[in-house]
């Protein structure tokens, strides 16, 4: 196989005031035409560097200080500034991480597209206009010919990605480098951008870099897979090889700190990897990885550099006591928990609630409207348990969890915490008892951390407000705080710009449980975090929820997480529930077909799994449309025509579950105690 | 765009109509009366009344509104009473004379300031970039009276070779088009020096974006990337300030036409106010918040030309 690029002992650097500092450190590895490598790691292990470096186009002040990057045989280093235009976007394209910024807001798509063709050689720009329409048709986006005229804020998050891979691939470049491509989309989304990117490199031989944190999406696209730590290249190998027998302790910790939608669930505990990467890491002269190692030994480990292991059968791995660790190989799957019960006493009472907005344009006249955001839902949440709240951006989970912690009022309906009816009082005109009871955690800790204040001022504030405790009382329980969620307590004199983005969100957690709450609702919790932490977040959650019987509303987009934490499951669509119960029985059949799909888009990092079947096309229906029948009726493969659309799906409840469907699933398994009953129907 | 614009001519109309009402009251409310004014501290009181009946000032203020604001609609603007000759003919006279110096000044700063504040943000922190950095903070920070008596020493004192004061006279022994280079100089050193500045910062902030990123791996060349993707975007920030400017060379100009004994309407302005001459003042006012309301509106309609995103 023709060599496409390949680094070969590569060192990167970047000179600044405080000195050099090294980037990347001896990375070599090398892609074959029509190969497929995924390049894992978390924030700051020097991924994109890769991308960038070979691109030849690295931030100022960052050089290659050692070794060779070739493309397709080429030194890189040796190009002129014309020869490196002639293979950009020719022989190399990049795919980028959120492609609303990667395209020109002000340049129609098409002019954007055609551009490729014209630098690289055409001179015909009818030629190059049918070549644009045919790349567009290639990535599956309708019409074509309309979307060539239309401007990147036109089209949709995943509409844009197509167009960035249509653009990339323009030229049927030899490599093709996607950085995180599908970071920020929604499952369902990635999922068919995902499967698109297959089919497409099936179709034109491509090779890939492929760049994630998401170890599910590299499964589901490459064929090897190198691991970076701090800089380093620590593992390679096939795919199958090396996330069956993971040989380097980094890469052991990766797949064992992630929540498997396969796996047993119900907070069963994950092995998180203890600690970050510390600034000295990379310059470290043995293993880069001996702080979070349990297997380090100081003469072994520390004391010279240490070599690429060959493992055979092309898989490689940097470690000095890969004897040892083999020895030492255990089950790397999470225990299962001993499940509760779920008879446990309701905290939060959600009945057919809804909430609408009305739309009237600026100037008065013109645009009329209801948006639906939220339409009938019935919820509990129970002490001690989580319930996940699930469904793609715009389904009416954050306007949901809006309403019940008061950041927005809801319009009809109730919800009820305890015997108190929240649903028209936003936080403002909520007692302070009922505040202290619900509190909120969000994806981004920033947005409820003053930047100028201490952790122990950030701590001490709700303890004052919520609880009333006089400042000394208030010190002794900040200490106590942070230990609940596992944070030493000199913590508390740092400022958040000190802690790591863990930490912060741990001190988050603390912030919402300073007022003992009966309810804590969380948006996306560790979303924003790398594996290795999100792991430890999730642990930790899961011993709060033993200790202290408090319930959590979980809002989240990543079903394994949900599989791994909740207890109950709601899965929304287009503002409404169409499938709640048990997370064991929401997630093993029968599915509502809404929730099939979802599951079946969720990437999962096994080499095994079967590759998933078509992916869900369309998009959800704007939320201003009245809809007559089924919600999902319009993207719905099990659709039943004249009926989906014309009626109102019953509600089939099977014991605690509940699913919203015209189809008779009762069939495919036996009924459960309370039989199939036909409730009311869930739209008005 | 046809129906925005439409609104916005509404909206202007309406405005003007308010404020030549706020303008009106004052007037009324201010101390003094004006038959006074023109008559002299030694007038009888007798004299006074007649001038006053004369004058219809005896008649409710909210008629006599009216009726300037009919007299207005023809461009009738009433007689000024420092000058002693029209309202009409005096302003269009200076307002021509402002508006010309306005319009080189505007020819000159806006390619000036476009072009130096793209080359320099187009590669930030090069040497071109700090250069031009130090050029346009000197420049804004310069007064203007400091910068006009700096040049006038060098060019007029010094050297000989300019007209001290600019009259727009032919006989005052200096070809017309030689008037004008001082005070063009001096604008647009003044108001370029922040222009630039303005173009600059939004240039570097484009520069940074990932499409220009996009834009270079597809294989354009440095050159290409600034022409087509980054320069369009650039301007769309730094459009709608571009146009304000002309608010201030219309009536912001009273300094430069003071020093050079420029006969334009800020001067004008200036005078009228400091005697009192309620009509003229009257009538300026109007015509400066035309002229803003006027750029408001081809702002946001450029604004919308360039930028794809604004729709109205
Ligand atoms: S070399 Fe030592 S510290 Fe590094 S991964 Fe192997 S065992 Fe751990
Ligand atoms: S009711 Fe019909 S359209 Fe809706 S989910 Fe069920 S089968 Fe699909």
């Amino acid at each position: 196989m023709a060599e496409i690029l390949a680094f070969e002992h590569v060192s990167i650097a970047y000179d600044g005031r405080a000195g050099r500092q090294i980037i990347l450190n001896d990375v070599s590895f090398s892609i074959g035409a029509g190969e497929a490598l995924g390049l894992v790691g978390e924030s700051g292990c020097g991924k994109s560097t890769v991308a960038l470096a070979t691109m030849r186009y690295l931030p100022r002040g960052m050089s290659v200080i050692e070794g060779h990057i070739r493309v397709e045989g080429r030194d890189t280093a040796g190009l002129s500034d014309q020869e490196l235009s002639r293979i950009r976007g020719n022989r190399i394209a990049m795919v980028y991480q959120d492609p609303m910024s990667s395209l020109n807001p002000v340049m129609p798509i098409g002019k954007q597209l055609m551009e490729v063709p014209l630098l690289h050689g055409e001179t015909d720009e009818k030629a190059a206009f049918s070549r644009a329409v045919q790349m567009l048709e290639e990535v599956r986006l309708p019409a074509a010919e309309a979307m060539m005229e239309r401007y990147p804020h036109q089209l949709s998050g995943g509409q844009q990605q197509r167009v960035v891979i249509a653009m990339a691939l323009m030229a049927e470049p030899a490599l093709l480098i996607m950085d995180e491509p599908t970071t920020g989309l929604d499952v369902t989304i990635e999922a068919a951008i995902l499967e698109l990117v297959r089919d497409l490199r099936a179709k034109f031989g491509t090779a890939i870099l492929f760049i994630s944190h998401n170890l599910g999406t590299v499964a589901r696209i490459c064929d090897r897979i190198g691991v970076l730590y701090a800089g380093r290249m620590v593992e390679t190998g096939q795919i199958g090889t090396v996330f069956r027998g993971p040989a380097h302790p980094y890469t052991r910790g990766l797949l064992g700190a992630l929540p498997r939608l396969s796996g047993g669930g119900r907070r069963g505990k994950l092995r998180p990897i203890e600690g970050t990467i510390g600034a000295g890491d990379r310059s470290r002269i043995g293993c880069a990885f001996v702080p979070r190692c349990s297997f380090a030994v100081r003469h072994e480990c520390e004391e010279r550099p240490i070599a690429m292991v060959d493992l055979g059968g092309d898989h490689l791995a940097r470690c000095a006591r890969l004897d040892a660790i083999r020895a030492s190989v255990k089950d790397e799957h999470d225990t299962v928990a001993t499940a509760a019960g779920s008879n446990a006493p309701i905290v939060l009472r959600v009945r057919k609630l809804s909430k609408e907005y009305k739309l009237s344009s600026f100037f008065g006249g013109e645009k009329k409207g209801v948006v639906r955001a939220v339409t009938d839902v019935d919820l509990d949440a129970r002490a001690g348990e989580t319930l996940a709240i699930v469904g793609e951006s715009g389904c009416g989970k954050s306007t949901l969890a809006r309403i019940v912690s008061g950041l927005l009022a809801g319009t009809s309906g109730e919800v009820k915490l305890g015997e108190t009816d929240l649903t028209k009082l936003k936080v403002d005109d909520r007692p302070p008892e009922i505040r202290r009871q619900i509190q909120m955690v969000f994806q981004n800790p920033d947005s409820t951390l003053n930047p100028s204040h201490s952790i122990a001022y950030a701590l001490s504030r709700p303890l004052r407000m919520l609880r009333n405790l006089a400042s000394g009382d208030a010190k002794a329980e900040v200490s106590s705080l942070l230990a609940q969620v596992r944070l030493p307590a000199e913590m508390a004199e740092r400022m958040p710009h000190q802690l790591s983005g863990g930490q912060r969100q741990r001190v988050a957690i603390a912030r919402a449980l300073a007022g003992n709450p009966e309810l804590v609702v969380a948006d996306e919790p560790v979303s924003a975090l790398d594996v290795s932490v999100q792991a430890a977040i999730l642990n930790l959650l899961g011993e709060l929820l033993e200790q202290s019987q408090l319930g959590l509303v979980l809002i989240s987009h990543d079903l394994a997480l949900v599989r791994h934490m909740a207890d109950w499951v709601a899965v929304m669509y287009l503002g409404r529930v169409v499938e709640y119960g048990p997370v064991e029985q929401v997630f093993s059949p029968p599915f509502h077909p809404y929730t099939e799909a979802l599951l079946r888009a969720a990437p999962t990092p096994d080499p095994d799994a079967a590759p998933p079947s078509a992916a869900l096309e369309g998009m959800m229906p704007s939320p201003t449309e009245i809809i007559v029948g089924c919600a999902f009726a319009s993207r719905c493969p099990s659709r039943i025509a004249g009926l989906c659309d014309t009626t109102p799906p019953p509600v089939r409840q099977f014991g605690d579950h509940r699913i919203a469907c015209h189809l008779d699933l009762g069939g495919q398994v036996p009924v459960a105690p309370g039989g199939l009953t036909e409730m009311r129907s869930s739209t008005s | 765009m046809l129906r925005y614009s439409a609104k916005q001519l509404l909206n202007m109309a309406l405005t003007l109509f308010a404020v030549s009402f706020l303008v009106f009251a004052l007037n009324e409310l201010s101390p003094g009366d004006v038959t006074r004014k023109i008559l002299g501290p030694y007038a009888s009181q007798s004299q006074v009344d007649h001038l006053t009946r004369e004058m219809g000032l005896d008649r409710p203020a909210i008629v006599r509104y009216f009726e300037y604001m009919g007299r207005a609609l023809t461009g009738d603007f009433g007689d000024s009473i420092y000058y002693r000759q029209p309202v009409s003919t005096l302003i269009w006279d200076r307002l021509g004379n402002t508006l010309l110096l306005a319009a080189i000044s505007f020819a000159v700063i806006v390619p000036l300031s476009v072009l130096l504040g793209v080359l320099a943000g187009m590669r930030e922190r090069g040497w071109f970039d700090r250069a031009v950095s130090v050029f346009s903070s000197m420049c804004a920070s310069i007064p203007e009276f400091a910068m006009g008596v700096f040049l006038l020493g060098i060019f007029v004192v010094w050297l000989g070779v300019l007209p001290g004061t600019s009259p727009l006279r032919a006989d005052s022994g200096w070809a017309i088009w030689m008037q004008f280079v001082l005070p063009v100089l001096v604008v647009t050193f003044y108001d370029a020096g922040y222009l630039i500045a303005m173009v600059r910062s939004s240039m570097v902030e484009v520069m940074r974006q990932p499409y220009i990123r996009t834009a270079l791996l597809k294989g354009n060349s440095f050159r290409n990337v600034v022409a087509k993707h980054a320069l369009r975007n650039a301007l769309i920030t730094p459009f709608t300030v571009i146009l304000l400017q002309l608010n201030y060379l219309v009536s912001g100009l009273v300094v430069v036409e003071t020093l050079f004994a420029y006969p334009g309407f800020g001067r004008l302005m200036l005078e009228a106010a400091l005697a009192k001459d309620i009509a003229v003042l009257e009538a300026g006012t109007l015509i400066a918040v035309s002229v803003t309301m006027l750029t408001q509106l081809f702002g946001d309609l450029g604004y919308m030309a360039l930028d794809p995103r604004i729709r109205v």
